[in-house]
Order: C-alpha cells, then structure tokens, then sequence
C-alpha cells in the first residue's frame, strides 16, 4: 500500500475530528493510507453516516402491516395489493443546488430515480418541495430568481427526458434560505411484489459488475461537501457538482429493469453519494460478505485518476450490480441492447472487507461492516430550541379584509405556481388523475384497480416557533391533503433540514421536529419508510428555519377526482370541521401575519389530533360517496385564500355569512386545521356524515357565478370579482421571477 | 387492426400510445425496436413522444437516421398510414416526411398544459371522424413545438388543405396556429399534441381518441 503522509491538517480537511481518525486507526490496526482516509471521510460524513441524527431517528414508526421495506435500504416499499407494490422515497439537494442550481437539481431528481428502480420499480411520480429566499429582497432577490429558474429548469429538464411525470410539490418563499435554497425531491415507482430487488451483496465468488456512465472526477467530495455550512469559499466547490445525462438515466433504468427480469441479479445499488465506494461497502456490509474490486478495470472518463478519485467520484447515472455466477453474458446483453456499458469490476469474497485494487496492488483494505455501519453516533448535546421571534402579538392593523385577500393571493408562497409546474411534464405515462395544483396528485397505477395520492408538506415558520407542533401539523396537512381526495393514508418519508447539529440549539430543533413528527406519525398510522436528513443548512452562521418536509403517501381506488375548484353556481358551501377557534399568538405564524404584518410571532396554529382525525375519516366518506363536487383542505391563508383557489380556475364563486364573534382578520385568515371547504347539492348527506364522525359541517354560503363576497353576521367584509383575483393570482409568479 | 409503436431508447410516450390503442380502443399493438429493418405485419405506425436519443443535438437529427426509419419511409411511401406525435413529429420533420421545423417555443421554456385544437380538415385519415365545429381538449408537453416554415409552404399546405389541428390559443408560437400537418399524399401526419394522453375520463378528457378512431374507421374502409 503506498506510504501517505497524513497529517492533522489534511484530516481536518476531511472533515474527520482527530478523535474519529483515532477510531480508524484502532479499526485499521494502523494508520490508514491516503485512498482509505478519503474512503472514510465521505463514508462518515454527516450525509452517509448520519451520525448527528441516528439516535433520534430511531424514535419514528417504521412498521406496520403494510411494509414491505422500512429504512435501511434505497427506498420504502408498501404493499398496495393485487400483488404489487411501490417504492419511494425523498431525498434533499440544497448544497449542491445553491452552487448549481439547474445541474444540482437536475442531478437530485436524477439521484432519487436511480434510488427507486434499484428497488426494480418503474418510477411513476416526481413532486418536489422547493424553498427560496424572497425573490423581491432588493439585495439578494437577482441571485434567489437565478436560483429559483434554475432549479426548475433542471428539474425539468431531467424529469421530462427521463419520461417520469412531475404531478406536485410545493414552493416557497423566506429569506432564511437566500443563501441555503432547500431542494427536497420526492419519487414514487411500482413493481410486482416479487421482484423487489435488494442493495445486498451475496454468494462468494459471484461478479461484481460496474454499468453505466464512465467514472470522472466530477462531484469528488460531493457527500463532505453537503456535510458543511456554506462559506464565501463555497463558490469555488462548483467542480464537485455532477452533470446529469436523463438520456443515459432513462437508459439505464430500462436495461436494469430488464436485466432483473433474468433473475441472474443477485443485488444492485445506484452510485449516489460516495460513488463506488458507498455502493461497494454498503452492499458487502448488507450482505455481510466481502468485495474486491481491481480500478483498472472501473470505466473511466479520463486517463490517469487515482484511486482515490476513482472511489470518491460521484459522476451520475453509475450502477453497481452483483450477478449470479456464470450468468454474467444474461446480464450483459440486455445492457448491450440498450448500447449500456457493462463490465466486471470484482467479485464477492468472504472475508468481509472491501478490498480495492489498482495494477493489481491493494490501494485500500477495510472492514465492510465498520466502514458503512460503524461510524460514530453522536449524542448531541441540545438545549432549547433557537428562535428569535417574540411570544407576544405586535399591535395588529385595523382589518382591511377588501386589500388583504389580493395581497395575500399575490404573495410568493400563496400565488398560483403555473409558471413553474407547466415546466414539468405532469401527464407522461397517461397516469396523472390530479396533477400539480390539486390537493394532493393522483397517480393510477394501471397494472391494478387502485390509485396512489401524495402529499409533500412542510412549514418552516410554523416549525421556526415550534419545532414539536410545526412537525406535527405537516404530518396532520399531509394525511389531511391526501384524505381530501379519497385516500386513506398510509405510509410517508421524510427529508429533515436544519442548521448545524453541532449548535445545542439548532439539535433542539431537530429532536423535538422528530419527537412531534414520530408522535403524529403514530398517530396517523403512517410508518416513515425511509428519507432523508440534510444538516448543515447554514450559510455564513445563518441558520435556515427548521424545515421537515413530509411526503404522505395514501391508497384509493381508482375513480375521476373530484378536485378543488367550485363547478357550478347554486351549490351549497360547508365548511367541515367548522370555523375553528384562534387567538392573536397563534396568529403570529400565518401568511397574512407575514404578508400583511409583516412580522413573525406566537405560535403555530393548534393542533387537535383527534379532531384532525375525526375531519379527515369524514371527508375521505364524503368524497369517496360522490357527495362533494369540490373539496379543499384549508391551510396557507386561511379560509378566505382557500375560496379565492376554489374560484379560480372556473370564475365561480360563493356568497357566504359567517356567523362568529372573533376580528375579521383572524376569522377569514387564521391557519387553524382539520377544516375542509366542500361544495355540494347534498348538504344533509355531508352533515350526516361529519356528525357521525363526530364534527360539525356547518353551511356557510352558497355558490355564485363570477364573484366572492364574505359577510360577517350579515356585514359585509369584502367582495371580489373572482377574474381579478385570478388576473393576480395567475400572472404574480412570473412577475415575480422577471 | 395493428398499430405498430416505434420504441426508440428515449421514447417515454411509447407506453401511452399503446395503452389508449390497445386498452382503450382494443386494437393490436406491436412494439417495433429502433433498429429494427422492418416493421413486420402492421396496418398502421405511431411514432411516439419522448427524447428519441436523447435528443441533445437537434430534435429528431439523430432519429432520422436509425434502422426503423428507412422501413418507415417505405411504409409511408407504400401509402401505409404514420402518425407523428410531439417528438414523433419531429422526427417526421427532420426525415423530410412532412415539411417544415419545429423550433423552441416562443417563451423558450417548455409547456405542459390542456390546449383547444380546432379541426383544420377533416378529409384525412387521421380526422375524418372529427368536427369542424368543435374543439377538442388534447395536452401538449413539449420545449420545441413552434411549427416554422416558410410562407410559400405555408401557403401550400392551406392551398391543398393539409393543416389538420390549429390551436385555438396559440402556446409557442407556431406560425399560423398549426399543431399538426399532412404530407401531400394525407397518409402521413404529425401533431405536437398529445391525443394518446386525452383518452379517457380519468384523463379529464377523451377528445384524443377521435385521431385514433379516425384511422380505425380508414382501415375499415380500405
């Protein structure tokens, strides 16, 4: 093994503590050499290892009687019947995103796709969560809407290629991401349920086979890189971005779909983050064999990369796959059908290390197990929770219900997103039953008689003030989106981003996030099957909000869906679960506290689980009997927003008087949940329903053509043209973003 | 009737067009791989949507010269009824089966929406059973569906009554609202919209489907 001189400064440049270089050498038996320590540092990082958040992420529910795959591997598997199952998961790309937005999210889609169809799934549904700073900042607002186009474009333009529909997500906009953007990318496939494929390793003796792109030197460090608070140095890291090729992406998920068919594919694993080095080890160490692999014969893109950057590469579009003795020629001709690079690279041994090779000489020899699963686990000390925000209310202006609701619709996080999602290809696969802008997407899955419906959530400000309670109203949003169109939920994945654990303050945030998330999860019955932690979301000692973002994902048979816009005048408007109770601390987290206020305080809206509960059974009953023309969840903006939305796209609108004592700014914009605003010609049926569930679905007006007027006991608050509302509404994205 | 489904590697709409086909409309369907020389025992050949090889350098400029093409071609000159759908068509461009370029839409970002498209003829056998009258709820998806020609062929194809769709609000940019064309013999059509993905209720629309049933009610005819 070739003597390297390793020093204290080339270990902190690993991002290894001296204590963790003093566990590698106790592990090694000696000082490690150059490759190892490389081989190491990215295996340890925050990204692979997840060595803050370990400990914590213990405490969520992982089973139920539907997993057929909890955490652990490439993705969580559910059973949806009929013999088959799906896959999914979500998986974060701020880092690389903010220093490349259009290659850094293009290669996040690129990355979570190869993590489904290493399960043998054929992905069928991209929605991604998306946070930006204010693209109206005077300082920072050219580079957030530099940001923001190219994160969209290249989520476009690897999801379109690639043929896999985009159908949802959401986006925001705060200035704690100006110099952190959050790019959370959730994707679903399905396969039969006999042919999941595993990330494992087994058979001494079988070959270990390299396919795909060839290996440059591009993303080197890109796991240490997503490991690390973003410095002015950070720029300069642009060479660590991969490019991604979709094409080649597509190519590749065909041949290996095909080539699982053959049953001469013993276990297979994409090469994410860490390239070949994490894909080697975790596969031996799930396996609980050894593998060898020789560099010389790894594919390469340039002549003369050392072993160290052939490890550590994280080129894209690279899978690893172990095969059946004697069945390699199986393998290789489908790859050579899809004019796919295939070649062995290795072999499995039993003795447990991964042991790399170059010109025939052993460059790195490591234990498998220790390696992927002995990194260390921290237990990091927390305090309370960071936050700034005052308890008390500010002085509130006097209510202006007639301007407030246009603002409120203009502002960045409410406004219509078309700009965006008509970007995405939404419809290919001819499976897309609700898209981007309804309640939640709906995908069928054509193979059987059920439809899957999905859910991303997460609020930052609402999580900013309490971490416990914001992580518990996105589990609470998510299952309630998802119950609004049918479905029952259950299960859901999770990408937790935060600052720096190594705060007290910043890991307080990230415990109690994942105690409120564990408790509603329980809770909900929805099992987290898998997903992602993404720490380090800090730029110049600025932390972002706290900002777990969940993908619910829920089960319903396949039947035309009902969506949120009002179809026809005359039609009675309820609002299920009622008009909810607020007070002006709980107010301080809202869209209009933000938007109108202009200030952040108090606390997130309340949360009654078993009233949430109770909301979300009667609506699922409710749509899935035919009762509701149009149903909408209220949430961001309150009740009058989620009016404005049902208007929208079909210039009907609603008469309503409610009747309540509370101001009219908090009546019309409070965030409370469990509410759900339903339109129907059955109005004894639906409160039938919600009083059997025991809730109340009170009527609160009716619709009308063409306008929106809010009444107070019989006062009126405000009216609308809904063409204007929707004139503002529609073009405030792209005035934005220009 | 069998409909033969062109596969290139990047196809991604070879699957929709064979279901609103085979499912939908119970027809036969045959997959053909791009290098394949023949396309076998067919009545008909759908070119589908995608990125047929990527489509890095130019739409269609690589396509054009795979294996299945030139069985194509002579398909389309022995008077064999091909449809070009999204990339399809613009693959049918680059070949010289139909006239004209698509080119980046106006906007230059990629669209994915419902449009209204209007009937521009319906004598031809992938329209004969539409309306003049109405419109019809079709998606497009696409980055490059500006249809450019010049305007001596433009004129041409409104002289021998050749435009089959025109938008009814034009979303790129194509020259005289045409979304989809004939070649002068009508055997031989090329849409950006994508019909396969209007075909059932659950869709949100079933408008596509009278493309598909036109050329049924051709073949039934010959």
């Amino acid at each position: 093994m070739s003597a390297a001189l390793i020093t204290p400064d080339l270990i902190a440049q690993h991002q290894l503590t001296p204590q963790e270089y003093e566990k590698i050498v106790a592990l090694l038996g000696r000082e490690p050499s150059y490759t190892e320590l490389g081989i190491f540092s990215v295996m340890w990082s925050e990204h692979c290892s997840y060595k803050s958040s370990r400990l914590h992420l213990k405490k969520l529910p992982t089973s139920g009687n539907r997993v057929v795959q909890g955490p652990g591997e490439n993705a969580g598997v559910i059973d949806i019947g009929e013999g088959y199952v799906i896959a999914f998961k979500i998986e974060s790309h701020n880092h690389p995103s903010f220093i490349e937005p259009f290659q850094g999210a293009a290669t996040g889609v690129g990355g979570i796709l190869r993590d489904i169809f290493t399960m043998g799934a054929r992905p069928v549904a991209v929605l991604d969560s998306l946070r930006f700073g204010r693209l109206d900042d005077p300082v920072t607002g050219v580079r957030n809407r530099r940001i923001l186009q190219g994160v969209v474009a290249g989520i476009a333009h690897y999801g379109n290629c690639f043929g896999v529909p985009t159908v949802g997500g959401e986006c925001l906009f705060e200035s704690c991401y100006d110099g952190n953007p959050l790019v959370n990318v959730f994707a679903l496939g399905v396969c039969r349920k006999q042919e999941v494929c595993y990330a494992r390793a087994a058979g001494v003796g079988n070959p270990v086979i390299y396919v795909g792109a060839r290996t440059g030197r591009d993303g080197i460090h890109g796991a240490s890189m997503a490991s690390a608070e973003f410095t002015e140095e950070s720029k300069q890291k642009r060479p660590n971005v991969q490019v991604g090729d979709p094409f080649l992406e597509k190519l590749l998920l065909e041949a290996c779909l095909e080539a699982m068919q053959t049953a001469a594919v013993v276990g297979i694993q994409d090469m994410g983050a860490a390239g070949l080095t994490c894909s080697t080890c975790e596969m031996g160490s799930r396996g609980e064999v050894g593998i060898e692999i020789e560099l010389d014969r790894v594919p390469q893109r340039e002549t003369g990369m050392m072993p160290y950057e052939i490890m550590l590469s994280e080129s894209q579009e690279r899978m690893l796959l172990v095969a059946e003795q004697g069945r390699q020629e199986e393998v290789f001709r489908v790859f050579r059908r899809w004019g796919l690079e295939a070649v062995e690279i290795g072999v499995v041994t039993g003795d447990g290390k991964l042991r790399v090779k170059q010109h025939g000489e052993v460059v790195a020899e490591i234990p498998n197990r220790e390696l992927a699963d002995g990194a260390p686990l921290y237990d990091r000390p927390h305090t309370q929770p960071l936050r700034r925000a005052p308890l008390e209310p500010p002085p509130l202006p006097d209510p202006d219900v007639q301007h407030a609701l246009p603002a409120l619709v203009a502002s960045g996080d409410l406004c219509g997103k078309s700009w965006l999602w008509e970007q995405y290809d939404y419809l290919v696969r001819s499976s897309t039953v609700a898209g981007p802008g309804a309640e939640a997407a709906i995908i069928r899955i054509k193979e059987t008689g059920t439809s899957v419906a999905i859910s991303l959530d997460g609020n930052g400000r609402y999580c900013y003030l309490s971490p416990r309670g914001g992580a518990m109203l996105a589990v609470a949003e998510s299952c309630r989106n998802v119950s609004t169109v049918g479905a029952v939920p259950v299960a859901a994945t999770n990408c937790l981003n935060f600052g720096n654990p190594e705060r007290p303050e910043i890991m307080a945030q990230l415990v109690e996030a994942i105690e409120g998330m564990a408790e509603a999860c329980r809770f909900f019955d929805t099992p987290i099957t898998g997903g992602n932690v993404s720490l380090y979301n800090e730029t110049l000692g600025e932390g972002i909000y706290p900002t777990p973002v969940l993908g619910v994902v829920g089960l319903k048979k396949t039947a035309v869906a009902a969506g949120i816009a009002f179809r026809h005048a005359g039609r009675a408007v309820m609002l299920l679960g009622g008009l909810g109770s607020t007070d002006e601390v709980r107010f301080g987290s809202t869209q209009y506290a933000k938007t109108i206020v202009n200030r952040l305080w108090g606390l997130p809206p309340a949360l009654d689980l078993a009233q949430e509960k109770r909301v979300q059974e009667a609506i699922r009953e409710i749509v899935n009997a035919g009762l509701a023309e149009s149903a909408h969840d209220l949430s961001d903006g309150g009740l009058a927003v989620a009016l404005a939305e049902c208007a929208c796209s079909t210039n009907v609108g609603a008469r309503i008087d409610l009747d309540s004592d509370l101001r009219p700014d908090l009546l019309l914009f409070h965030e409370g949940p469990s509410r759900v605003l339903v339109s129907t010609t059955k109005s004894d049926a639906v409160a039938a329903i919600a009083w059997r569930h025991g809730t109340e679905a009170p009527v609160i007006g009716v619709t009308i053509e063409k306008e929106i007027e809010i009444r107070q006991k019989g006062r009126v608050l405000g009216r609308w043209q809904v063409a204007s509302l929707k004139a503002v509404y529609d073009d405030a994205l792209e005035s934005h973003v220009r | 009737m069998t409909f033969g489904v062109i596969v290139f590697p990047g196809s991604n709409r070879d699957h929709d067009a064979a279901y609103a086909v085979e499912k939908i409309l119970g027809q036969k369907v045959n997959l053909i791989w791009h290098d394949s020389a023949s396309l076998g025992s067919v009545d008909a050949v759908i070119l589908p949507g995608g990125f047929a090889y990527g489509d890095y350098l130019r739409c269609g400029a690589i396509a054009k010269f795979s294996p299945v093409m030139m069985a194509v071609r002579k398909f389309a000159a022995g008077g064999g009824l091909v449809l070009g759908i999204c990339n399809g068509f613009q693959i049918l461009v680059e070949a010289g089966l139909l006239p004209g370029a698509l080119i980046r839409n106006r906007g230059l970002r990629f669209i994915c929406r419902n449009v209204q498209l209007r009937p521009g003829t319906t004598n031809s056998p992938f329209t004969c059973a539409a309306s003049k009258e109405k419109t019809y709820c079709v998606p497009i998806a696409h980055g490059e569906g500006c249809y450019f020609a010049d305007q001596r062929t433009l004129d041409e194809l409104e002289a021998e009554d050749r435009v089959t769709f025109r938008y009814v609000e034009n979303p790129n940019g194509s020259l005289r609202d045409i979304a989809g064309i004939l070649n002068r013999e009508r055997n031989v059509m090329g849409m950006m919209p994508h019909p396969e993905d209007a075909a059932e209720p659950l869709m949100g629309s079933c408008d596509g489907l009278v493309v598909f049933q036109s050329m049924l009610t051709t073949a039934v005819r010959a």
